[in-house]
């Protein structure tokens, strides 16, 4: 439950081209931590390297540390499927399997990992949609398929779904981007009470929501465009957006550039 | 020259639809579409009437007679062994060759390092290519006497289970071989349909499986093959397609004989494009219209095959990964 991320001389390259350049930071158990930035400063790349799912990308590549309490991450003998069982993910569009109902949708983490029986399912699935505010909208539904739900509730969903396996660490790669402001508010309140029992990492465009959401800010920048993005600082939010030690920092914030 | 221009001029006013170019492309476009309903009906129609010439002339029931004798008198002719040998050769290789197919297709899409996925892909395409006459006379020539091997084991390990009991002696000219080769013959098609579908799969529902930590076999299971399913149903009837009616093949490599059996290992028996190639040149007119009558047959058989086929497809359509 709810572990602390350590990371330290982390780089990501895409083949030949670096993408991110020796990051080191600590994320800190059962908190808000926002990644802002301009395009392409590797933010996602960086948040995509805490899964090991950089490395599904074809050419893509990580070297450093990443320390999940004790465990490193890309220890040798460390398998990337049992690493993306305690690092859940949610993504910019909201993703439910098609092809399954909402209830198998938010089971299907489940069924991978192990034998369930059917209460016991139906016991985390109902858990897991109250977690993610989604299950006094869906109760009466629950087989019907997910690809049917509004922007919002399937983001809630995919949501519902990645707790539902109990994650140590939940990450969100900009999982308002494609929703409404309502359904942004509804995603963001979540978030807050996630925040009791999750490490949770959201890469954000909007920096309105790092303020309102985050604990922590880390702000990434990269020099010009082709050159490897770099983590510029990192400090509790409300200091990085009312008195941030780097210039840079105060510039992108009060929208001087990017 | 007079009478048209106010025409053109009114074109470019109020009512644009009327221009010149629009009405010349939906005129051609409509042209095109009810000539082929015309072709259509046109084949349908000369089917259906000489198919009816020679029916009613049938001295035995058309469906269930094991012999084909138009030329006799009185004509006995029917279609049950053709019908037999047809579905069970086309069963047999879709057996075969959809697994296998699927298979090649996630190989190549989801498995082979991009330096062998092109390759192997071009050599799929390449199998395509061959004309239908080549299979035949490999699968004579090449499969027969190999496969009679295998006919003996199956017959000896597997002959209980009927299928497999190979009650006369003789060489392996018998659907069983039909089915294999046919399997062979529809394998890129298939091949080819579904790889484009896997490429197809949005990268969103892949990766959803992998962030719960899936396998890549798993990431298959629960993204790919959900997604690719209906593709998969028309990559499967366009193949099924091709195997109910090949021709030449069939015709190269079966001892055709118009005895109906369960026996799939003993020589003989036939399918309906087989029976009208190797009938044709020496039918009279009435003959033809015999083996006419027996192509309606198929036909009716592969609308009812595509008919299913969409049916399964739509019954689930709200799940289609295509409305995501």
């Amino acid at each position: 439950m709810a572990k602390r991320i350590d990371v330290s001389g982390l780089s990501a390259y895409y083949g030949a081209h670096k993408a991110i350049d020796d990051i080191s930071m600590t994320v800190e158990p059962r908190s808000v931590t926002a990644f802002i930035g301009p395009s392409g400063c590797g933010k996602s790349t960086f948040l995509r390297t805490l899964n090991r799912m950089h490395e599904v990308t074809p050419g893509g590549r990580v070297e450093g540390k990443v320390m999940l309490d004790d465990e490193n991450l890309y220890g040798t003998n460390v398998d990337p499927v049992a690493v993306r069982r305690t690092v859940g993910m949610v993504f910019q569009r909201p993703n439910p399997f098609p092809t399954m109902s909402i209830f198998d949708n938010v089971a299907a983490g489940l069924r991978l990992n192990g034998n369930y029986k059917k209460s016991q399912l139906a016991d985390i699935v109902e858990r897991s949609l109250k977690g993610a505010n989604l299950w006094n909208e869906v109760k009466d539904r629950l087989n019907k398929p997910g690809s049917g739900l509004s922007g919002g509730q399937q983001q809630r969903l995919c949501i519902a779904r990645a707790i539902a396996v109990e994650p140590d660490v939940l990450l969100m790669d900009e999982p308002c981007s494609a929703l409404d402001p309502i359904s942004t508010l509804a995603i963001e309140d979540l978030i807050g009470e996630l925040k009791e029992r999750f490490t949770i990492v959201i890469v954000t465009h909007n920096m309105q929501q790092a303020a309102r959401v985050s604990d922590r800010t880390a702000f990434f920048n990269l020099a010009a465009v082709g050159q490897p993005g770099k983590l510029i600082e990192l400090d509790d939010t409300e200091r990085i957006f009312s008195n941030p030690s780097v210039q840079a920092t105060e510039d992108y914030i009060s929208g001087r550039f990017g | 020259m007079a009478t048209t221009t106010p025409d053109i001029q009114g074109s470019r006013g109020a009512k644009s639809a009327t221009r010149p170019g629009d009405r010349i492309f939906s005129g051609l476009s409509r042209g095109s579409g009810i000539t082929l309903l015309v072709i259509m009906a046109a084949i349908a129609v000369f089917l259906t009437y000489r198919a009816v010439l020679a029916v009613s002339d049938d001295s035995t029931n058309f469906f269930t007679t094991f012999e084909w004798n138009p030329a006799g008198s009185p004509p006995v002719f029917g279609i049950a062994v053709l019908a037999f040998g047809t579905v069970v050769s086309s069963v047999i290789a879709m057996l075969i060759a959809v697994p296998v197919a699927i298979g090649i297709a996630l190989f190549i899409s989801h498995y082979a390092p991009r330096k062998l996925a092109k390759p192997l892909a071009y050599v799929v395409d390449l199998l395509a290519a061959v004309p239908s006459i080549i299979y035949g006379l490999w699968g004579a020539i090449f499969l027969v006497p190999y496969l009679d091997g295998l006919n003996k084991w199956l017959d000896q390990y597997l002959g209980w289970t009927y299928v497999f009991d190979k009650s006369s002696d003789g060489v392996a000219r018998n659907l069983f071989t039909v089915g294999i080769l046919l399997a062979i013959m529809i394998l890129p098609i298939i091949t080819n349909v579904t790889r484009e579908v896997f490429l197809q799969v949005p990268k969103m529902h892949e990766e959803a499986a992998l962030a719960l930590g899936a396998t890549r076999w798993e990431v298959i299971r629960m993204s790919v093959l959900p997604f690719g399913r209906s593709g998969i149903i028309s990559a499967s009837m366009l193949g099924l397609g091709r195997a109910l009616g090949e021709t030449m093949a069939v015709a190269v490599v079966l001892s055709p004989s118009f005895v109906l059996s369960g026996h799939l290992l003993d020589p003989g028996g036939g399918t309906f494009a087989q029976n009208i190639a190797a009938k044709f040149n020496e039918a009279n007119e009435y003959g033809r219209d015999a083996l006419i009558a027996s192509g309606l047959v198929l036909f009716v058989i592969t609308l009812l095959v595509n008919g299913a086929a969409r049916w399964i497809i739509g019954r689930r359509k709200e799940y289609s990964g295509a409305a995501a």
